[in-house]
This record gives structure tokens, C-alpha cells and sequence, in this order.
């Protein structure tokens, strides 16, 4: 996930197209509309940190609608947020302003796995550990 | 009760860690108040009247003789105030207190050192300092224990009938359906900042012991003719200002699909749930006001999770046998104790009608100790009485007791020939009184003498009540009665599911009682779960003993033979009821004084 200091300084011409979507948005409009055609980069909003239907807005873009771009996260943008906005298929953040970049980055490596999937691992942790198991019993059978 | 794996135990100790670095952070000035607010309460950390409240989750009730040893540890190391603070928050009640003259009721002093008992099987401390939190997490990590998602806007901890999966009328063990779900809503990534909190209950007994009509999604297990099991789901509960009972979105969700329904509700909500008024934002509002737009959507979400997402979460054979394998079945050795108690004897037998109850299992016996008794809050346990509990719980229960909805403790595994042993030892703690189910059994909350949300206290009317009612014949001759009090209207003592309700309610910093009368918690008992309806004005916290009383010398004088107050006041209707309750009015204290000037 690529985290932006809020005082970076802003892209020049030669920016990726991008499309503000506010969180308050219906996606499956928005895709029909075409809208999504041509665009590098998604926005979406929080405005304030508490706010979480972007994290929705995210995943169904990404999971459902195959968006395969930026996905940024503007706003009120926190780092104790970060790794439920990478893991809900967020690629950017634009910190909020005042918020330490080096502190955001420390945030990923705390938990090696999670229960339930998400947009990086669609699989549970019970279907991965099957998955693990049974590859283990098939190359001790090969063996 | 559930065993956890490594990857379990490693993923609550890291969220210790994770919730120490926040606090360190915030520490430095790093996180503001605002931003830490979220992060604490989603580790069960509020901040109340006086000091921190930390709440503690006991997924399903269910806890081990070592998590209870825990417990008291903390009760006895952590739950302290500083003496400067114990002072201020006296003398802050007493001045409550003297601002009801002639109004109020003997209000006992703060107590600390006590674990708190909660309707939904957490356990709470009222006096931890913040700068103690990160010890007492890893403490509790250490057992196995946390506070996650027991607060916040997010899935909280999911709640069973405490005698699941070992009741009688067992339908389906709901446990590893209940721990599955928990597992999958812990740290989601897409739903830990809803629009409010969102309670999930499970009920897997023919009798709804859970309050399933209330929750925001209840789950009520089912067996079809070709022993398939599924859930009838019911959406949109909760109590608060505006009291609903869950709508049924499915008759009968196959067991697999439970996740990716569960999903689809909660999307759908987190998209479209009400932002901005805190009071509108459960998703019973959104459910009330949509109605069938709302399940539509619910099922095109579901359709799609299903038929475009890939169902990732749909439940394997293989995971529930996994899950169900780690609620592993004790070893139950009889404890064979030696006994004087006279099997004959009244109060023995009393104890064996209300406080013990029938078990899947022959020749064992579920037992509930009482935790409502005179000079103690409903629900606290001191550091005493945890390791106490530990013990006993050692001796006749495999070392496993349940909280319970009720706010009492549950033994699960007693032989029924350890009976009289456990009683006597039960008595010697005073935790056999034969109350449960009777009026004395009430659910209360804290309220206004530790929750900063509320608007009067509770506690000085449940210790009259208790106190009034001390007579067991005339206890068990009043049947069973659902007495339910909350000390606002965030409703965490249920009064609106109580056969009788209190709310505390202030005007003018002056505390007030609403009654309310008929309400249901969805038990056999009590009927299908509804909401009282209120007698009239609001009483002084004096007059609502008084008011008890008379509600119930009415249904003494009307009652049929053997009728129960339930069944007598839907069959009477309310008003000799409410002519009673206002009957108990006392004159104002303003007007009092203006009679003794004339």
C-alpha cells in the first residue's frame, strides 16, 4: 500500500486519470454508467475516519467490479485504519494532515494472518489451513 | 468450552500488543482523544462517570476455573480507585443524593474490587486506570481473554442461551455456529466502523432462552424433516428509544450459507444504515423504514456474494466438525462430597425447583448460582468469590461455569448426586438463594453511580427491592416475574422486556422512574418477545418500591388459582394495574412544603 504524507507534494499534468467517488455513492450505477471506463485511480472519501462505507465502496470494486486500478483513500485518514483499507482493497492513502508516514508503515507488520478472507486472500483461514493440510497429505502420498 | 488453537492464542495476544501501542501513542499525543475513542471501546475500554470501565468478553458465557482465578486477580491488583478519586466520586453521589430530598431511597456506597456480570455474558470492571489497561489485556491474553469488538460500532461479541448445546430441549448445539461467526467478524476489515453496534444472538433450544427478537440479528436453529439444519433469521431488533422486535428475513438459512448471509445483511446496512443521528443509526431504523426494500436488497446482495463473489466463506463440512471438536465435552467426575443437608428440607428443595435444571446428558444437572442477594449488586462477584467460584466450579462443574443472560453464574456439568453438596457449599457463600425466576432475580444495570450515559441510578432500587422481598414464601408464592431495570433509555438492564420495566429518567437533574408493564424477553414463559407499555408519569425513586408492591397486591387480589403475574396482566389488561401503580403517588415535595407554609 503506498502511503502519502499529507504534505507530498501533489502529482504533476501527467497524473493517472482519476474518478472522486463520495461514499454515499451506489457502485453498480456508477459501473453501468460507464463512468469507470478509462479511470486509473478511484478516490474515495472518508470524512471522518469513523464513517466506514468506503471500506464497502472498496471491496465491491475490487471483488466484484474487477477494478483493477488505484484505489486511494482520502480524507480523514488515520494509521490505525491503514490495514483495514489495504485489506478491503484500498492501494493508496493520502494521510489525514498531522500524521506521522513512518508511524503508518510500522501498522502491517503486527498480525501475519486474519480469520475471515479479504480482497488480497478471498479464502477464510479455515479454507486455507484445509487447502495447507491437504497439499501436505498429497506431496507425503507423492512421497 | 471452546479450546483455542495457537493461531487463536497468538492473534489475542497480538491484539494486546496492538492495543498497548495505540495507547502508548496516544500517550505521546501521537492519537488524539477523538482517534483513540474508537480503537479503545473496540478493545472494551469506556471511559464513565468516574474512571475507565473495561468489559471483558466470555464468548457464550463459557469460563474456565483459571479465567475466573484471572478475574479475581484483577478484581482484587486492578479494579482500585486512587483514595483521592474514591473521595470525589463519594461525595459527587452524595450530592445526588441530597439533591432527591425527600424523593430518593438509602443509596449504599461505591464498591470496587468486583467483577460486574453482564446481560450479555460480559464481565466488567468500573475502576482500572487507563495506565493500567495494557497490563490487564496481557493478563487477560494470557488466559485467553479480551475485550474485543465488546464495544464499539462494529460485530459485538455474539451471545447463545447459556445452556446450549447441554439443555434438555436442545435442538442444536449453536456454539461452533456462534464461534465461527465470531471468528469470521473479528478485525473485519470492511465492518469495524458500522454506523452503530450490531449484536448477534444464537438460540439453539426449542425455548428462545436468548432474546433473539431483540438482537440486531437473532438466529434461531432448526432441524428440517431430512435432519438438515439451517436458521430462521430475524433482522432489525433492539431496544433503546425506539423498541423493535427482528424482523424474519429467511424461515430457514442452510447452515453453510451463514456467513455469506450474515454478509449480506451487514453490508447492506453499513452502506445504507442511518450516519447522521446517533439515535437513528441501528439498523432496526433502517429495517423499520424500508421494510421489504430492505430484505430485497439483503437478497440481491446475498445473490451476488453467492453467483458473482464466489461465496468464499460459505462453511465447510470439514470447519464446523473442526470447531465443533474444539468445544470439547469434559471429563465428569462426580465430586462424591459428603453431606449434611436434609434432602427433605424446605429451603433444599425450593433451591432444587428454581435454581436447578434438567440436562442433556442423564443423571446431570445444570445449577444457576443466585447473584442477586441482599448487600450486594445484581451480577458483582468480588475477588473473593471469583477464586470461590473457581473452586467450586473445579469440584462439580469439569472446572467450566457459564454468565448468564440473567446476570447469574451457571454450573453446566453437575451430577445429580453431588446436589446436596454443591447446595451447602453454594449456601456457604450465599449464592443458593432460591431465587432464579423469582422477583428478586432482576436484571440491572450499573447506572448512574458508575455509567456516564445514564440518566438516574439504578442500584439503591434493586438493593430496596431485594431488601423488601426477603420473605421466600412470599416469593415463590408471586411465581415467576421478569423484573427488568435500566438507568437510561440505552436499555442495558432490558426494561422493556421485563413483565415489569424501570427506566431511570432525569428532568431538572432530578431522577425519575418510567414503569413500564408486559414486556417480553421471548421465553415459554413470558410469550413472544414485546415491549412494555408504560403505567403513566414517571415515580420517585421512593415511591417505586411502593409502586411494586401495589402492582403486585393487584395481581394477588385478581389472580386465578395458579395464574402467573404474565398471564393475569394480559388477561386483566393494565388499567387496575396502572390505578394501583399512580395510586402510590406521594405528594410532591414542593407541595408538601407549600401545605406545611399554609
Amino acid at each position: 500500500m503506498k502511503i502519502i504524507a499529507y504534505s507530498a507534494v501533489p502529482e504533476s499534468a501527467n497524473a493517472p486519470k482519476a474518478l472522486q467517488v463520495s461514499n454515499d455513492t451506489e457502485l453498480a450505477t456508477l459501473v453501468a454508467s460507464g463512468a469507470l471506463d478509462g479511470v486509473q485511480r478511484v478516490e474515495l472519501h472518508f470524512p471522518k475516519f469513523t464513517d466506514g462505507r468506503a471500506y464497502s465502496q472498496a471491496l465491491l470494486l475490487r471483488r466484484r467490479y474487477r477494478f483493477a486500478g488505484d484505489i486511494r483513500a482520502t480524507g480523514d485518514v488515520l494509521i490505525d485504519q491503514l490495514v483495514h483499507m489495504h485489506r478491503s482493497g484500498f492501494t493508496s492513502a493520502m494521510l489525514a494532515e498531522g500524521v506521522d508516514a513512518a508511524a503508518a508503515e510500522r501498522q502491517f507488520a503486527r498480525f501475519a494472518a486474519f480469520y475471515q478472507g479479504d480482497v488480497h486472500e478471498p479464502r477464510p483461514l479455515f479454507a486455507r489451513e484445509a487447502a495447507r493440510d491437504a497439499a501436505r497429505e498429497a506431496a507425503l502420498e507423492a512421497a | 468450552m471452546y479450546q483455542y488453537t495457537d493461531f487463536d492464542k497468538q492473534f489475542v495476544k497480538l491484539r494486546a500488543q496492538q492495543f498497548r501501542d495505540q495507547l502508548e501513542r496516544w500517550e505521546r499525543g501521537e492519537l488524539t482523544d477523538e482517534q483513540l475513542l474508537p480503537l479503545r471501546l473496540q478493545n472494551g475500554w469506556y471511559i464513565q462517570r468516574y474512571a475507565p470501565m473495561a468489559r471483558i468478553a466470555v464468548p457464550y458465557g463459557e469460563i474456565s476455573s483459571t479465567q475466573l482465578r484471572t478475574l479475581a486477580r484483577i478484581a482484587r491488583e486492578f479494579d482500585k480507585p486512587a483514595p483521592e478519586l474514591l473521595a470525589h466520586a463519594q461525595a459527587t453521589q452524595d450530592a445526588l443524593q441530597d439533591a432527591q430530598p425527600g424523593a430518593t431511597l438509602p443509596a449504599p456506597p461505591l464498591r470496587y474490587g468486583y467483577g460486574h456480570f453482564t446481560t450479555r455474558t460480559n464481565c466488567q470492571f468500573n475502576w482500572i486506570p487507563l495506565s493500567r489497561a495494557a497490563d490487564v489485556m496481557d493478563l487477560l491474553a494470557s488466559v485467553g481473554m479480551h475485550g474485543i469488538q465488546t464495544s464499539g460500532n462494529d460485530i459485538r461479541n455474539i451471545t447463545c442461551d447459556a445452556l446450549e448445546g447441554i439443555a434438555a430441549d436442545s435442538i442444536v448445539d449453536c456454539r461452533p455456529f456462534a464461534e465461527i461467526t465470531r471468528q469470521w467478524s473479528s478485525l473485519h476489515p470492511e465492518f469495524s466502523y458500522l454506523p452503530r453496534k450490531f449484536k448477534i444472538a444464537f438460540n439453539g433450544a426449542e425455548e428462545d432462552r436468548a432474546a433473539i427478537g431483540w438482537y440486531d440479528i437473532g438466529l434461531q436453529a432448526r432441524r428440517a424433516d431430512d435432519g438438515s439444519v439451517g436458521f430462521t433469521m430475524k433482522v432489525g431488533g433492539g431496544m433503546g428509544r425506539t423498541p423493535i422486535i427482528g424482523s424474519v428475513v429467511r424461515e430457514f438459512l442452510p447452515w453453510d450459507q451463514l456467513l455469506n448471509y450474515i454478509e449480506a445483511v451487514v453490508r447492506t446496512y453499513n452502506s445504507y444504515g442511518r450516519r447522521d443521528n446517533k439515535w437513528k443509526a441501528r439498523i432496526k431504523i433502517l429495517v423499520k423504514s424500508e421494510g421489504q426494500k430492505f430484505i430485497d436488497a439483503v437478497e440481491k446482495e446475498y445473490k451476488a456474494i453467492v453467483e458473482l463473489d464466489g461465496a468464499p466463506h460459505t462453511i465447510t463440512q470439514a470447519e464446523l466438525d473442526r470447531v465443533s471438536s474444539h468445544f470439547v465435552l469434559p471429563e465428569l467426575k462426580a465430586a462424591n462430597l459428603p453431606s449434611k443437608v436434609s434432602p427433605q428440607g424446605q429451603l433444599y428443595q425450593r433451591w432444587l425447583q428454581q435454581n436447578v435444571r434438567g440436562h442433556k446428558l442423564p443423571g446431570m444437572r445444570t445449577v444457576t448460582l443466585s447473584f442477586k442477594r441482599p448487600g450486594f449488586n445484581t451480577g458483582d462477584a468480588d475477588a473473593d468469590t471469583l477464586n470461590a467460584l473457581a473452586q467450586l466450579a473445579e469440584q462439580f462443574s469439569a472446572a467450566e461455569a457459564r454468565l448468564t443472560h440473567e446476570q447469574n453464574l451457571l454450573l453446566p456439568w453437575v451430577h445429580e448426586s453431588d446436589l446436596p453438596a454443591l447446595y451447602e457449599a453454594a449456601r456457604a457463600l450465599g449464592l443458593a438463594q432460591p431465587n432464579i425466576g423469582l422477583l428478586t432475580d432482576m436484571i440491572i444495570c450499573p447506572g448512574g453511580d458508575f455509567c456516564s450515559l445514564a440518566n438516574a441510578r439504578s442500584l439503591h432500587i434493586g438493593a430496596a427491592i431485594t431488601e423488601r422481598y426477603q420473605d421466600l414464601d412470599e416469593l415463590f408464592d408471586l411465581g415467576p416475574i421478569d423484573l427488568h431495570m435500566s438507568g437510561c433509555i440505552n436499555s442495558c438492564g432490558h426494561h422493556h422486556s421485563g413483565h415489569i420495566g424501570i427506566l431511570g429518567v432525569d428532568k431538572d437533574g432530578k431522577e425519575w422512574y418510567q414503569i413500564t408493564l408486559g414486556g417480553s424477553d421471548g421465553t415459554d414463559l413470558s410469550g413472544p418477545a414485546i415491549g412494555g407499555k408504560v403505567v403513566g408519569p414517571s415515580f420517585t425513586a421512593a415511591e417505586v418500591p411502593d409502586v411494586i408492591e401495589a402492582l403486585l397486591g393487584t395481581f394477588r387480589e385478581l389472580r386465578r388459582p395458579g395464574e402467573l403475574f404474565i398471564d393475569a396482566l394480559r388477561r386483566i389488561g393494565h388499567d387496575p394495574f396502572k390505578q394501583a401503580a399512580n395510586s402510590m403517588r406521594r405528594p410532591k415535595a414542593d407541595e408538601a412544603t407549600l401545605t406545611e407554609h399554609d
